[in-house]
This record gives C-alpha cells, structure tokens and sequence, in this order.
C-alpha cells in the first residue's frame, strides 16, 4: 500500500494524515475521517450527494483524489452547525421542507452554502443551475429551490 | 385540531441536515468485510463451467461463494405479508446464487475481501463459461411455443387473471361506438439516492442480525430466515435511517445473500452495497406493461362496455409478479362506470432485471393507458374531455362487487374543477384556436383512484407501542417505516393529536429493530398513515385512558369527564386539574399503585378507502428537436384530511417529478440482440436534475374519509399516477399527435412529427 | 479506491515530460473526471499516474502583446468561463465551457483533459474548432504547435504522443477579433449530459447584415468535431437571411455523416445538424451586431 501525508483544514481544524494514493478524498472523509454525512451516491460524479467545498467551492468527493487535498481548505456538512446552532442554509432547509429522505441533504447544502458565502446575488434559474449538479428523487428540487432562496435572501 | 392538520416540522430534519442520520453505509462495525457479486454477461443460459481459484488466491480474499455452495431451495423475495395459503403465496423462484442465468446481472458467486477494491480485483480473476440461450426480451418472444422457459415448467408465465361483471354482448349492443387502441409503458427504475446496501453479522449466540436499507424490516426477517432455511426468530433485522426506497426496497434484494455470507466466514461482519449500475438492474424496476382496450360508449358519452388485456413483463425473477397487473386491472373498474367490464391480464418472464414494486404499483401504467384513450374517445366524439370523464366517474357510494370495498369520499369533480381553475383551462382554451409556429402549446389533464393498502386481498396489520416517561413525554415505536416520506413526523403528530400533548413531547423512534420493533408489514401501497395511523391512534387512546384513569385515582374525579389538553389534565369544562407529568410521575412511583402507562396495540384494517387526483399540464413543443417543455403542472389531490401540508406538498412535488421523468426522459434500454443493459447509470438514464424540473404546484381537495384515524387517505403514491397521461394529453393538444407509448422523449417525437407531415 | 498502482506529481512540465518518458505506462491525470470513471469502470488497470495538478503554469489565462489569448491546458471550465479575459474577447467559449456537466465537474475538469479525452462531444471542442485554435504540445522531441483540427486523429483518439503534455490552447485575434458566437448543447437534460449534438458558429459581419465571415463546428456529427467548410463558404459574403438559414442548415446537412446508435438515430442527428446549425448561426449573427429583419 503506497500512501502520501497530506495537510489539510477540514471543518475549520488542521488535520494530517497518511493517505492510501488509490483513495478519493470521499473514502478519506468517510472511512479515516468518519464525516459520513458525505455519501456516496453514483461513485461517478453524477449525482452531488458527495459534494463538499474545497476552497469554498463545491466538488464531488468522489472523483477528487484524497492526494490532492493536500494544502486544500475542505468544508463537509458535519462543520456547518457550529456550537448547536444550524447555519442559515441549513435552517432554511429544515423550514422549507426541503429534506425528505436525507440523503442528497448535505452534498446540497454544501452546494447552497457556497453560494451563500460568495455573496454574489442569483435569481430562481442562476439557483436551479448552480445545483444541477445535485440529483434528488424525493422532493421534485421545489422546496430544495425555495430552501436556497430563503438563505440567500438578506 | 392541535397537531394534526399543521405543517409540523420534520422530526428527522434537523438530524439530517447536520449529516448525523446514519444510513447503512454510515455504521462502522468493527472487523467488516466487504462482498461483491459476480454477475452473469449473457441474459439467458447457464453456466458451463466456473473457475475461482485465481480470485480466491488473491491476497485480501477471505472467501469466495458459488452457486454450489448455497442451499439448493428457492425462495420468494417480495415484500408481501406472509399468506398461509399456500395459494396465495408469492412465488419463491430465488436462490442465493444461480447457475442457471435468467437476466444480465444475474447473481453467480460472490467474494468475501478484506475490503471492496480487493473483491473487485476479485472479481476480475472469474473465469467463467456459460452455455447461452437466445434471450427473451419481448411477451411475444416469452410466449411462443417451445420458447425457452425461464423458468421450468411455467411456460414463462408467472399467472394470468381476469374478472367480468355485467353482460358484455348486452352492454356492448348499446354502444353507439366502439373504440380499440393500446397503449405501452416503459421499464424504469426507482433510483432512490441511496444504493441498496445491507451488512450482515452473527451475534454471540450463532443469531444472524442483518442491518439493511429496507422498506420492510419483518418481512425481510421472514424472507432471510426462507432464505437460509433457518427458523424466523433465529434473524433480526435491523432498519437505520433509508435514503429513498419508492419500491425498490419493498423487497429483499441483498439481505439473504449478506445473511448467507456471514454464517460462511464464521460470523464475521459482511457488507454488501450496490453500486448504482448494480442498483439499475439487480435490484427492482417498474413493470412494462402493454395494455389493449376495447371501449363502447353512446354519442352522449356514457360509457356502456369496457375491456381491458394487459400483459405485464416481469423480468427474470417474480418478485411482486402479477400483483401489479392485478392492481391495474383494480383501478382500471374503480375509476369510471360501465354497464360491464371485462379484464384479463398475463405477466410473463423475461430475460431482464427483475420488475417489483414501484411508486404506485400498476397504477402510473394503466392511468397512462386509461386516460389517454378516454381522451381520445372524448376528441373522437367531440365532446370536452373533461365533462367526459365526469360523465363516467364512479362517485361516491359505490361499492366495488369484487372487494367488497365502499367510496366514502370522493372529491374527484372539485379536484378536477380546481385544477381546470389553477391552470386557467378555459381561457387559454380559449385563447388558442389556431397555431401554426414552430413550438406548439397545448392544454392536457388526466385522473385516477388509488387504494390505501392492500385489504381485502391481504393481511393489514399494523402495530404501535407507546411508553409515558415521568415528565408525560413518550416514546412512539411503529413497524411503520419512515424512508424519507415523513411517516415518522405523521405518527408524531397523531399521536400528539389523540394523546393532548405538543408534537415535541412525543419521541418517535426511528431506528428500527424486529427484536423490539412492532409488528407492521412495512412502507407501501400508501398504507401507512391510514393503516398505522390507527394503530398509533389506538395506542394513543389507550395511553389517555390510562392516564385519566390514574388521574381519577388520584383526584376522585371521574376519568369519563377528564381530557388532556397541551399536556394538563382538563375537567368537562376545559379547566386545568393537574399537570399531565404530575400523572405520569405518580403512575411510576406511586407506592400503592404504580403501573407506567404502556400501550402495545394491533390495528387491523377491515376497510380501504379510495383517493383520487388529477393532473393539469401545460406543454410547449418545439417540433423541430422533439422537446417538451412544461409550463405549468399542477397536481390536485382528494386524500382526505391532509396531516401535515407541507409533507403532503412535499410528497406531491417528488411524485410529480418522477411522473414527468416517466413521461418524457426516463426508460432503462437493453441491447435487442443481447439483453444486455446499456444506460444503467446515472449519465445515460434521464433522471430530471433541477434545471429541467418546472414549477410544480399541489392542491388539495379535502374531504374527511370516515373510516381513517383522522380523516386521511392515501397520498404517498398518488402524486405520480396522473402526469404522464397528462403530459401526452397536452402533447395531443399541441400538435395533434397521439403518443401511446413512453416515455415520450424527442427521439420519438421527432419520428412521428416527421412521420405526419409536422416537420 | 481506485485501482492506483503509482501516482506521481509532476513540479514541471519538463519533470512530467521526464516522467512519461521512464514510465510508458504512465498517463497524465489533470482534473480527472474523465480518467478517474474509466479506471472505476474497469477500463484502465494498475493505473500508473502522473498528475499536473502541482503546474500552476498550466492554470493561466492571459492575452499576448498581439492579441493571442492564451489558455493553460489545465485551466478548469469554471476558471475559464468567469475568467474576464475569455469573457471579454471569446465570450463564446465561456458559454460552450458552462455547459460542461454541473457546477462540481467545472470546478475540476480541465480544458486540456477535455481535449485529449478525444471525443466527439467535447463541449470545448466546436467552439475551438471554430476559431481555429492552435495547440501547444511540449514532449521529448521539443515544442510543436498546431491546429486543433489536426489534432483529432479518430473516436477517442488524438495526436498526443507518448511522453508528450497539451500545455497550451491558443487564440489568434483574427480568429476571434469582431466575431459574434454562439454555442447550442443539444442534450437530453439541460444538466448533467453529454451533447446528442453540438453546434459553435462565430461569425463576423460587415455594416448591419452582410457576412464577412462564418465558421460552423459541430459535435457528435461526426467521429470527430468538425466544421461544415462547405456550409460556411455559401454563407460567406452573403446578405443574412432567412433563405441563407435554410441553405445553411441544408449544407450543413450534406457535410456529415452520422451514424444510428442506441443514443441516437442518424436521421435524428441529421435533422438537429439542419436545426441547430440555423438557430446557432441566427444567434451568432445577432451577437455580432447583425439586424435582423
């Protein structure tokens, strides 16, 4: 087993770690980590529920080298509720009956929350593009949609 | 009413927004192996000769299993209660692992590694030799003389059945006009967003535990124990939190065969997760169904005869089987009135991924052909296809002869007169005579009835327990399961509702475990909230009961003028006697008569009422590409009292989603000379991602259903019966252009515009 | 886990270069989205890697004193289509490069990975046909440079010798100086898919309606991207019309030859040739500044 030390901030903490250079930071987060709010959903990159922020930008897990995360700044949905408190994205979700089954939740609101943090303004379609990236079967993305409003709004 | 009836927040939301639900894959086990599946690459044959000496010698391997290593009896796999008749039994055509190769993806062996990249590797070190048979891919091609039986002695056919009422030959004399047409669905798949996934280990005392993605906890029990031909209660079966099931995990996919794999390797852990290419065709898809009809009908629209042949293909292995097409043919009598009606219908085997259950069993088919051909026959007679299907509907009062079963509540006209509102059907109408530009709008709608589980033709049982802490808060255990639908958050709130306490005193537990988990047959056929509902309301009453009575002791005051409001004990005036903790404290403690109010109750359903919807759709066609776009969709639902809004909008929203992927992007293709599956992943299989999804918009129409816990019908399924029918009505009304088949996807679209003129 | 026997990253072009040259079994892995699925898959074996992710040169978009506009092979989809550089002189190729997959795979892919992936419904692959864009190839035998057309050899093959790196795309101002473009991805979704057929046209007009000139590319029409010479020398010098639309989408027509897959039939791709090529030249036309009448 040949394995790689990385250095890397994930959820605001620094962390270093041996690294198998076979592994996608998705197993690194899932299996060394245990920050199994990250899912595995396609293993392709297809459908976002592995999606985390690296750099405040969303990418899936899964096809993102755990070799690469070296030096990288990686937020997962186990960091966004801080001291007991949910963050704005994660509120709206609860509020706007966006969560149903759960489990394309997190990668979703890491995708919502990096928009949040960008600052920028979108409107319904620039919201539907920004999380195409993220496949849902349960909830039709409507609530998903009014969800990432209602955070982005000030 | 306090709780119910409030769009009460999930009580699983905050859990899963933080990423602390566990689903299976989430649950660390010390010392867990991983199992993958050697899969047949020939649809129809056997195999010839199979060499696994080389995976079993790879480092990591700790086992590898065969067909020759596993009990040689088959077993059922569908999540149906347990009949003892064995008539009425699902047919048992599994066995854990098979020579005999029925469908692309069929199971052969399976490695046991230290972890999964390894039982991959594995796997690529098979070597394997199969004898192929000309794959059946087609009812014309399983039904053929002489054809190759999938399975022996069934011909390919896994039942026929068929009903008649009235007299036909008299009835169909009446007719002014008959029409014939068919009409074909699609093979699709569920694709809930988590992969079937289950583990498997042996506990101290040689008890297989099973943890699986399951829609069906005790079914799946007595499913394993068939499986491994060991006693029921020697297997527990444990459900963490589900990502999504819609079907496919109303049935037992991965967990016999885990089971089998632990008991191998010692005891050991064993985890089996499918990938999604795996999930595509080795778990469930929804039948494709080829319907015929035959329809007399008078020039003022009464409908006088009406004739259905279906005939359902079912893949290579039963699972739920002709149930689906039976539903069909059930639906298709309890929608529209006639003076007779005659269905026959077949399911067949074929060489494909086994068909089971799927959001709405049977229903998203027949509706797709019913309402279409009753729009046609209405343009046909020119009369408005809305005031046609009125005409027919069967209303309120009827009594289907063959189940025995009465509509109570029918609100089907106000759906359908709210949704010809919402969509604005009259003046658009209206407003568009002629069009002759290169995209096309139209108007369409359709409707259907839905059951709330399964009574009469099966067990309807369903289990709730309820424990009072000292501070008058509880614990709620349901057999119910909660797979993202909101089933948890519903029980919260009835029994809120019956007990007189705020929804957040009530703890319902999720987790479910059959060791200790009431008995309840599992998530479908739309049951849970009128069938489990009971249950928890029974549960709930007899908690108060005993709380009043206990309070009564206390008191003197008598229980029958007592009540519970936001969790004080009220006298007949509404007027606070004491604080329910105060109650439940002294019921635990009190030296004299201390017994914890417990509840363990069984409801069994005798009844089952109908739900009813309709959808409205408005599409643009471009006819130059094919595409549809939808402009506007509005679903309005007649389920009874609604339990909670949002959920309900909620429901409606994904069930309306997955019907326009049924009508317009989705469908699983094989190879026609192979069988082989050629889209069984995410990119190539259509599922809509937010950037084609329109704006959706429920409605409801609520009536009060007497016989249900709190007035409430179906509404897990009913969302995706009617969109698809809509769609291709609104299509017709754009262009012209009849489409009888699914999904209705450019491609085809393109042929046919091309076909007639069009482009 | 993917099925990694040796990962390497290379500090340099040269050190990569270096390290394909010792390895022959060695591939290049930029953003990965293409290569890392083909190894889950099974379709590479022992995979051997050799990643240029370390090259922060290969990351860089700039313009020239001349106006050629230079864009490192591993600048990702995301970097190019907000970069204010692409967006103010190529605007074209920041909309073809969006239309990539999701937000996710932008932030990862590559332009040079799309590129030397090889196939036909690259999304970056008609717009760069489109303007002629040249190729940077650095390798054991030195530096060459050449047209992006001669680079497409087959179906999933390109011209990249072994031991060699695709480090730059470049852009002539000629070849995008007062053009007008516009990119239709034609897919079943609007999200997530990969083109049934692509379409780039730039063109460059002369006072409101008359074309100077027109480049048509398309995807997915062919085993290869490819531009419909035939279809842009009709348009050439042209007054913009309807007419001019019909004749194009016909020529178009005749310049292809698409085969039926399970996909796709060919008479399907043929008509979208027909109707794509007419609405993407009518699109471009209007971008330019042209008046429709």
């Amino acid at each position: 087993m040949i394995t790689k030390k990385i250095n890397c901030t994930v959820n605001g903490r620094q962390v270093s770690i041996e690294v198998d250079i076979r592994a996608s930071l998705l197993d690194v987060l899932r299996d060394s980590l245990h920050l199994t709010g990250v899912k595995k959903g396609c293993a392709v990159g297809e459908c976002g529920a592995c999606t985390v922020l690296i750099n405040g930008e969303p990418y899936d897990s899964c096809i993102y080298l755990a070799v690469w995360a070296d030096g990288q700044v990686i937020n997962t949905i186990e960091g966004e509720c801080k001291e007991g408190r949910l963050s704005k994205v994660q509120q709206a979700f609860v509020d706007e009956g966006a969560v149903q089954c759960g489990f394309c939740t997190p990668g979703l609101i890491m995708s919502t929350t990096a928009m949040l943090q960008s600052g920028k303004k979108f409107t319904r379609e620039e919201i539907k593009a920004e999380l195409s990236g993220h496949m849902c079967r349960c909830t039709g993305y409507q609530n998903i949609i009014k969800a990432a409003q209602k955070a982005l709004e000030d | 009413m306090q709780s119910v009836g409030k769009s009460v927040r999930r009580v699983d939301a905050v859990a899963k927004v933080r990423g602390m639900a566990d689903y299976v894959d989430d649950i660390f086990v010390k010392d867990m192996l991983q199992a993958k599946v050697f899969r047949s690459t020939i649809a129809n044959g056997r195999v010839k000769k199979l060499d696994v000496s080389r995976a079993r010698a790879l480092p990591g391997v700790v086992v590898v299993v065969t067909y020759e290593d596993v009990p040689k009896h088959t077993f059922p796999t569908a999540g149906h209660p347990y009949s003892k008749d064995p008539k009425h039994q699902d047919v048992a055509d599994r066995r854990l692992l098979t020579d005999r190769v029925r469908y692309y993806g069929d199971e052969i062996a399976a490695v046991v590694a230290v972890d999964e990249l390894t039982a991959v590797k594995a796997l690529r070190l098979i070597d394997v030799e199969y004898e192929q048979y000309e794959p059946i891919l087609t009812a014309e091609a399983a039904l053929i003389d002489g054809a190759v039986e999938i399975h022996e002695g069934t011909k390919n056919i896994i039942a026929r059945s068929e009903y008649q009422l009235g007299d036909w030959e008299e009835a169909l004399a009446q007719a002014d006009e008959i029409f014939e047409d068919e009409f074909s669905t699609s093979t699709v798949q569920p694709c809930a967003l988590e992969n079937h996934g289950a583990y498997a280990y042996m506990d101290a005392s040689g008890r297989v535990v099973v943890c699986t993605s399951t829609q069906i906890p005790h079914i799946c029990r007595r499913v394993v124990g068939q499986a491994l031909g060991i006693p029921w209660g020697r297997v527990r079966v444990i459900k963490p939190c589900v990502g999504g099931g819609f079907g496919s995990k109303q049935d037992v996919v991965v967990e016999p065969l885990v089971a089998f794999l632990t008991t191998v390797v010692g005891g050991r852990p064993v985890k089996l997760v499918l990938t999604r290419e795996e999930t595509f065709i080795a778990s469930r898809v929804r039948h494709a169904i080829h319907f015929k009809f035959k329809t007399g009908v008078k020039k003022d629209g009464a409908i006088v005869a009406r004739q259905l042949e279906a005939v359902s293909l079912n893949g290579g292995y039963a699972s739920h089987g002709h149930a689906i097409v039976d539903n069909s043919g059930e639906k298709y009598r309890h929608l529209y009135d006639q003076l007779a009606i005659k269905f026959a219908a077949t399911t067949v085997y074929t060489n494909m991924p086994a068909a089971g259950a799927m959001r709405g069993y049977g229903i998203p088919q027949v509706m797709f052909a019913l309402d279409c051909h009753m729009e046609d026959i209405a343009r046909a007679l020119r009369l408005d296809p809305l005031d046609f299907r009125l005409k027919n509907l069967n209303k309120t009062g009827y009594t289907d002869p063959i189940l025995g079963i009465t509509v109570r509540s029918n609100g089907l006209p106000e759906c359908i007169a709210k949704g010809r509102r919402l969509i604005r059907w009259d003046e658009k109408k209206a407003a568009r005579r002629q069009q002759s530009g290169p995209k096309r709008r139209g108007l369409g709608m359709a409707c259907f009835c839905y059951t709330a589980g399964t009574y009469p033709l099966n067990l309807e049982i369903a289990g709730a327990r309820i424990v009072m802490n000292q501070d008058g808060s509880v614990q709620l255990q349901v057999g119910a399961v909660e797979m993202g639908q909101g089933s948890d958050t519903v029980f919260s709130q009835m029994a809120a509702e019956t007990l007189g306490i705020p929804v957040d005193m009530v703890h319902l537990i999720s987790e479910q475990d059959t060791e200790i988990t009431p008995f309840d047959t599992g998530a479908y056929a739309s049951r849970q909230t009128y069938i489990s509902g009971m249950a928890v309301k029974k549960a709930a009453a007899e908690i108060k009961d005993k709380v009043l009575r206990h309070c009564g002791l206390m008191t003197g005051i008598s229980p029958q003028s007592l009540d519970i409001a936001d969790a004080w004990v009220v006298d007949h005036k509404g007027a606070r006697v004491m604080p329910l903790a105060e109650v439940a404290l002294d019921g635990y403690y009190n030296l004299a008569c201390a017994a914890p109010f417990t509840a363990d109750v069984t409801n069994s359903a005798t009844t089952n009422p109908l739900s009813y919807g309709c959808t409205f759709a408005e599409v643009e066609v471009d006819l130059a590409t094919g595409k549809v776009k939808v402009l506007e969709i509005y679903n309005v639902h007649d389920s009874g009292k609604i339990i909670n809004p949002q959920l309900a909008d909620g429901q409606v929203h994904g069930g309306v989603s997955m019907g326009l992927g049924y009508a317009l992007y989705e469908q699983m293709i094989f190879d026609p000379a192979t069988g082989e599956p050629l889209n069984n992943n995410l990119l190539d299989y259509k599922l809509m991602t937010a950037a084609d999804t329109p704006e959706i918009g429920p409605a409801f129409v609520e009536t009060d259903e007497p016989t249900a816990p709190y007035g409430n019908k179906s509404m897990g399924e009913p969302p995706v019966m009617s969109p698809a029918p809509a769609v291709r009505n609104a299509i017709l009304d754009a262009t012209g252009v009849k489409f009888n088949q699914l999904p209705m996807n450019p491609h085809r679209l393109f042929e046919r515009f091309k076909a007639e003129g069009l482009i | 886990m993917y099925d990694i026997v040796n990962y390497e990253e290379a500090g340099t072009v040269q050190e990569a270069i270096r390290l394909l040259q010792a390895n022959p079994r060695a591939r290049l892995i930029a953003g990965g989205s293409d290569l890392l699925v083909k190894i889950y898959k099974g379709k590479i074996t022992d995979a051997e890697l050799v990643s240029l992710r370390g090259i922060i040169a290969l990351k860089d978009i700039s313009i020239e004193g001349d106006g050629t506009v230079r864009i490192g092979a591993c600048a990702t989809f995301s970097r190019i289509a907000g970069h204010p550089l692409i967006r103010k002189h190529v605007p074209v190729l920041a909309e073809a490069v969006s239309r990539v997959g999701g937000p996710q795979i932008r932030n990862i892919g590559t332009i040079g990975g799309n590129i030397c992936n090889g196939v036909t419904s690259s999304d970056s692959a008609p717009t760069l046909f489109a303007l002629n864009a040249l190729l940077r190839l650095e390798g054991a035998d030195g530096t060459r440079v050449g047209p992006i057309q001669d680079f497409y050899l087959g179906p999933g093959k390109v011209d990249l010798r072994q031991a060699e790196v695709l480090t730059e795309i470049l852009l002539t101002k000629e070849n995008y100086q007062g053009f007008g473009g516009h990119y239709i991805k034609f897919a079943m979704r609007e999200a997530m898919d990969i083109a049934t057929l692509s379409c780039a046209a730039v063109c460059k007009i002369v006072g409101q309606n008359v074309i100077a000139d027109f480049r048509l590319a398309l995807g997915v029409a062919a085993p290869t991207p490819m531009r419909c010479l035939r279809a842009e020398e009709i348009a050439r010098g042209r007054v913009f019309s309807e007419e001019l639309l019909l004749e194009t989408g016909r020529t178009a027509v005749t310049e292809v030859n698409p085969r039926t897959s399970w996909r796709a039939t060919r008479e399907y791709r043929l008509q979208l040739v027909e109707e794509l090529s007419k609405r993407a030249f009518k699109q471009a036309f209007v971008k330019a500044g042209g008046v429709l009448l």
